[in-house]
């Protein structure tokens, strides 16, 4: 009797001692979980409560000021933020595309795809600021001098990794009977391709250009060398331009009210473009599938 | 229409001569160019890693002539002398990120944990996209928040604290020691720790969700807690998958720049093991200096993006490797 009881006591104790483990566990999980949702709610509250004040419509329509005056705004980096973005996304989204289908249907399986698709997920991570080192070295130095050009082609080079990713994941989705229907009916490769497989994958696709355009639209430290800033507004690709991200880190340190205002008006802005494109690529997503 | 009319034509020659019908190729240009579009992509995709790995060792060279590879260990940065050492920007990248993988790696965890085992279903994918989402918020916004509401917090709310409970300790005490103001290494750390955890978690969730649901089910029939499912179970049956994710994160957190420009002072000294001083890392060291550099100034600065690029490269690569043994395992071990 007194060894059974014993027993079942020890059994209690390790029982308790399981649920304990198991309910200290779980809750640091559910900590964890609010840690990070913490820390987005708490960006995004300072974001509006730093940046909304400093929005009105001069932010729209004048040109960054000078360190001492009054007033401006960010025309010219917002113009020079969109022109830099578009034209990055129309060098790299081909490119980018093309890649995409060599890997899921030229390639698949061979050794140039293995190597391609390796290279492309290291270029996927790799530091930014190292790719605007590159064109600064490859565009800016030959050239003579930073350009739009410069900066929009340094951010073309994190698209392509992006979109290729997700144009060879969604292509893959593509189930092979519908390419062979199309062999069947005597469909060349090309139109397969172009008219089957990739309308069929076509949601997929944009989203990964929405993605990689969030993505760029924040980027400042490929543009630090590339596109460098431009205090007035320019609409010629071949000179120097502004940027949003660019202007806030010159103006983030400055000693004047006036351009620290700016700067937290551009992270308000950028915030909510590049989270609104997020949702939206997600959305877009969902609905199309 | 049109297009058919040939082919039915060749069809009837065919049917009079008593031969098969040869294939026409109405667009013979149309796959070739196609084909070649698609290969040349790829191949650029390779050209842009050879030309950043090119370009870099070019810009690189006259320091590496210089200095050699003794660069590596000496901490000595001063453009006056024009002599450089990259000790002290190798030590802050690497405590900055190894104080963020120390941070990001549990928490990352208990999210994964969180989303695939605890939480009810429809705040599975609000709360996985808010994860995500805390990836999406630009860098710059980071930095921007890090210097002016996060630094001063973490400065009144913990390193002071912190250093006057600990100030005397010996070990402690040199990790503390230094002005709280909260800008260096620790607050680097912890911006970089929050920027990683979306990269981190979304992997782990995503190879938890992977884990057969009747290796699960066993373990609970047996009479398992959900702790001793995802710790005895999940986790030694992801572990390449989970190691392959911190590394993806520790490669993000090495090549991080604006945000870690902003708040980790631009001190490229190396005085102190302590936490609390303002130091550099290689990205922000580049951020800062590389526009007024000249000469053996610059190539020294190229020396060390060739350094970081290299880490970076090895890093990802063996997150890469890990990543895809975990896929060929998938379908052998279940």
């Amino acid at each position: 009797m007194t060894a059974i009881s014993a027993m079942s006591a020890s059994k209690l104790a390790m029982h308790r001692r399981r649920k304990r483990v198991n309910a200290v566990g779980l809750a640091l999980a559910f900590g964890a979980m609010a840690f990070g949702v913490f820390w987005l709610v708490w960006i995004l509250f300072e974001t509006i409560r730093l940046g909304g004040g400093g929005l009105n419509l001069a932010l729209f329509t004048e040109s960054t000021p000078a360190a001492m005056s009054d007033g401006g705004g960010l025309a010219n980096a917002i113009y020079g933020s969109v022109v830099m973005v578009v034209v990055a996304t129309l060098i790299g989204t081909p490119i980018g595309i093309f890649s995409g289908i060599y890997l899921a249907e030229y390639g698949a399986k061979g050794r140039l795809a293995a190597v391609t698709r390796f290279i492309n997920d290291v270029l996927l991570s790799a530091p930014s600021l190292v790719i605007g080192l590159f064109i600064y070295e490859l565009i800016v130095v030959p050239s003579g001098g930073a350009s739009g050009w410069a900066g929009a082609v340094a951010l073309a080079l994190i698209v392509i990794p992006v979109v290729i990713r997700t144009t060879e994941n969604m292509l893959n989705l593509v189930p092979h009977a519908l390419r062979e229907a199309a062999y069947a009916l005597g469909t060349p490769k090309w139109k397969v391709i172009s008219t089957v497989t990739l309308k069929a994958a076509r949601a997929g696709v944009v989203t990964g250009i929405l993605l990689a355009v969030a993505r760029i639209a924040g980027e400042t430290a490929p543009l630090l060398y590339t596109a460098l800033s431009n205090q007035f507004f320019n609409s010629n690709l071949a000179k120097p331009m502004a940027s949003v991200p660019v202007i806030i880190f010159n103006f983030a340190n400055s000693a004047y009210p006036n351009l620290q205002r700016i700067a937290w008006a551009g992270v308000f802005l950028i915030t909510l473009g590049v989270l609104g494109l997020n949702v939206a690529a997600r959305v877009f997503f969902r609905n199309k599938n | 229409m049109a297009a058919t009319l040939p082919a039915e034509s060749a069809l009837s020659n065919a049917k009079d001569s008593g031969r098969p019908p040869e294939r026409r190729h109405n667009t013979p240009w149309g796959d070739a160019l196609f084909s070649v579009l698609a290969h040349s992509a790829a191949w650029l995709t390779l050209a842009i890693l050879a030309g950043i790995i090119g370009s870099l060792i070019v810009g690189a060279m006259p320091a590496m002539r210089e200095f050699g590879i003794s660069f590596l260990w000496h901490s000595e940065w001063d453009p006056v002398q024009d002599h450089y050492g990259g000790l002290a920007m190798i030590y802050g990248t690497l405590a900055t990120s190894i104080i963020a993988l120390l941070i990001a790696v549990p928490v990352s965890f208990g999210i994964a944990l969180f989303l695939t085992e605890m939480s009810p279903g429809w705040l599975k994918r609000p709360l996985g996209v808010a994860i995500e989402l805390l990836a999406g918020v630009p860098s710059i916004v980071y930095g921007m928040w890090g210097l002016t509401v996060f630094g001063p917090i973490l400065a009144t709310y913990v390193e002071v604290p912190l250093q006057s409970a600990f100030g005397n300790v010996p070990v402690l005490g040199t990790l503390f020691s230094g002005p709280p103001v909260g800008i260096g290494i620790l607050c680097a750390g912890i911006i970089l720790a929050i920027m990683v955890i979306p990269f981190i978690a979304s992997v782990m969730r995503d190879v938890f969700e992977v884990t057969p649901p009747m290796l699960k089910e066993s373990a609970y029939g047996l009479g398992s807690t959900t702790w001793e499912v995802v710790y005895n179970v999940v986790l030694p049956f992801t572990k390449t998958g989970v190691i392959g994710g911190i590394m993806l994160g520790l490669g993000r957190a090495l090549g991080e720049t604006m945000a870690v420009t902003f708040v980790i002072g631009n001190q490229s000294q190396l005085s102190q093991l302590t936490l609390f001083n303002a130091a550099n890392t290689i990205t922000s060291v580049l951020a800062n200096e590389f526009a007024e550099a000249e000469g053996l100034h610059r190539s020294a600065l190229l020396y060390l993006a060739l350094v970081l690029f290299v880490i970076t490269f090895i890093v990802l690569s063996l997150a890469k490797m890990l990543l895809m043994r975990l896929q060929r395992n998938e379908g052998a071990r279940t």
